[in-house]
């Protein structure tokens, strides 16, 4: 339903902790809150190139996970229209210009027979 | 032609600016002022929605909600819980977590003001009459959503029925989702799959065999048949997600009936629903008594926001205009204005959704 929000197109960014990779701001398309266990996954596509999950974190209003973490995390949610940091390693540093990022989100909606979530894609622009 | 007297009041779900408050357009306080000027007076919320921080409410928060109520001349009327089944990976809630969810929830309604709950229809019998005893000490009725596809004939509302009739609890009670009224097919709905790339006669074909209320069951298997793709087929299961039943099949369970989520996806710039006939449902309701919340459930936005400006606060005014003349109130408070939305070409479904409420 949110579909074509879930990448935002603001706040791209290179990681400033040092490491190489960047940070993309992820919203979760649906119309309420969820606690992070039921949070399945986040999937990154850069530039075509999925990935791996554990060379990503996933931080909501200051707080950072793994997504080994998220599980088990039952005391945390991600809010309605939150825009969540998706921190992403890479072996190289990310070049300035433009990038296809991909977010594929997996939720599990106890109403749902079906896993929920959605996916968007979007070029965005990483400033030099 | 006079309206019989009645005592049914209007309300707003602010679910109906979900996609307002989700790209930040709207805050919570906007959404409450919006529905105090549209005349929506009666303010149902899904705190996990609305409400940062969920489940803890801090005194802040609640200090400044019943503010907001006094400052818009509007009242909390309804929350609506959901029970996170799968909250674990490994494992589902035993019931006794069950009931510790609504009994949960049941405190929140309490902080804020709310006397109707709104469980939603996953929501088991057993859970229901679980936690009916606390919410009878609260004083706070838990009304189960029957939402599309179910109705009042179907094996699953006739077991929470049972509880109901049986335990005689004043604490149970229906909460009708007006979607299962959709006589027509919302052409927001269908539209949508044609932008997306559907092909129009597998549209039609759905469409067609829907507004002739005609046998939905295997239309996404037809669909498969015909080579249509992902698109038609979301189509074809939104499809079998709709339903007609006519509307007097509430009459018979007006007592347990507390409030109406009132769903729709169009509001036309000629002042009527696309797809539910309010003309024929609200009547249902002065004739069997209904005295709770005409509740505004606005559910389009998802479907046009792909091409078309969504202006929630429009349709929603809109769907209250058309309250205020089926209510046969005096002066009508909410005269529409025009705007680009309501006749623009609708739009089609988002088949790997998070559902719909």
């Amino acid at each position: 339903m949110f579909d074509q929000y879930i990448v935002c197109e603001e706040g791209f960014r290179a990681r400033s902790d040092g490491r190489t990779g960047g940070v993309v701001e992820v919203r979760m398309p649906y119309y309420r809150g969820l606690t992070l266990s039921m949070v399945e996954a986040v999937d990154l596509t850069l530039d075509g190139q999925p990935v791996p999950t554990e060379r990503t974190t996933f931080t909501v209003h200051g707080n950072s996970y793994t997504f080994a973490e998220l599980p088990t995390v039952t005391d945390d949610r991600w809010e309605m229209g939150e825009r969540a940091e998706l921190a992403f390693e890479t072996d190289q540093p990310l070049a300035a210009g433009e990038h296809d990022v991909a977010v594929s989100v997996r939720l599990r909606i106890s109403y749902m027979p079906v896993p929920g979530g959605g996916r968007d894609r979007k070029r965005l622009l990483l400033a030099a | 032609m006079s309206t019989p007297e009645h005592r049914i009041k209007r309300g707003v779900s602010l679910y109906s600016f979900q996609e307002e408050y989700f790209l930040r357009t709207l805050t919570l306080e906007d959404c409450i002022r919006v529905a105090g000027d549209i005349g929506a007076r009666g303010i149902e919320i899904i705190p996990e929605q609305s409400i940062p921080g969920y489940p803890q409410l801090t005194d802040e928060f609640v200090e400044t909600w019943f503010a907001w109520m006094d400052k818009y001349g509007t009242t909390p009327v309804a929350t609506d819980l959901f029970l996170d089944t799968k909250l674990y990976p490994d494992r589902r809630l035993t019931l006794d977590e069950q009931v510790a969810s609504v009994h949960r929830d049941i405190d929140i309604a309490v902080r804020l003001g709310a006397k109707v709950i709104r469980a939603i229809i996953n929501t088991p019998p057993e859970v229901m009459e679980g936690a009916a005893p606390y919410a009878e000490e609260q004083g706070v009725r838990l009304l189960l959503e029957v939402h599309a596809p179910f109705h009042y004939e179907h094996p699953w509302i006739l077991d929470h029925l049972e509880v109901m009739h049986r335990t005689q609890s004043p604490a149970l009670g229906l909460m009708p989702d007006m979607g299962t009224f959709v006589e027509q097919f919302p052409r927001v709905v269908s539209d949508r799959a044609l932008r997306d790339g559907a092909r129009p006669e597998l549209v039609d074909y759905i469409v067609k065999t829907y507004d002739d209320h005609g046998d939905t069951h295997a239309l996404m298997d037809i669909m498969n048949y015909r080579h249509g793709g992902p698109v038609e087929i979301g189509l074809a299961r939104q499809a079998t997600h709709y339903i007609w039943t006519d509307p007097r099949s509430m009459l018979p369970h007006m007592p347990l009936i507390g409030h109406i989520q009132a769903k729709f996806y169009e509001m036309t710039e000629e002042g009527t629903e696309y797809s539910i006939p309010y003309d024929r449902i609200v009547p249902v309701l002065v004739e069997g008594g209904f005295d709770g919340y005409l509740s505004s459930e606005y559910e389009g936005n998802r479907h046009v926001q792909d091409a078309f400006p969504v202006d929630s606060v429009e349709q929603v005014r809109r769907q209250h205009a058309m309250f205020a003349r089926l209510l046969g109130e005096q002066k009508d408070p909410v005269l529409p204005t025009p705007r680009t939305l309501g006749a623009g070409p609708g739009t089609g479904p988002h088949t790997t959704g998070t559902g719909s409420h």
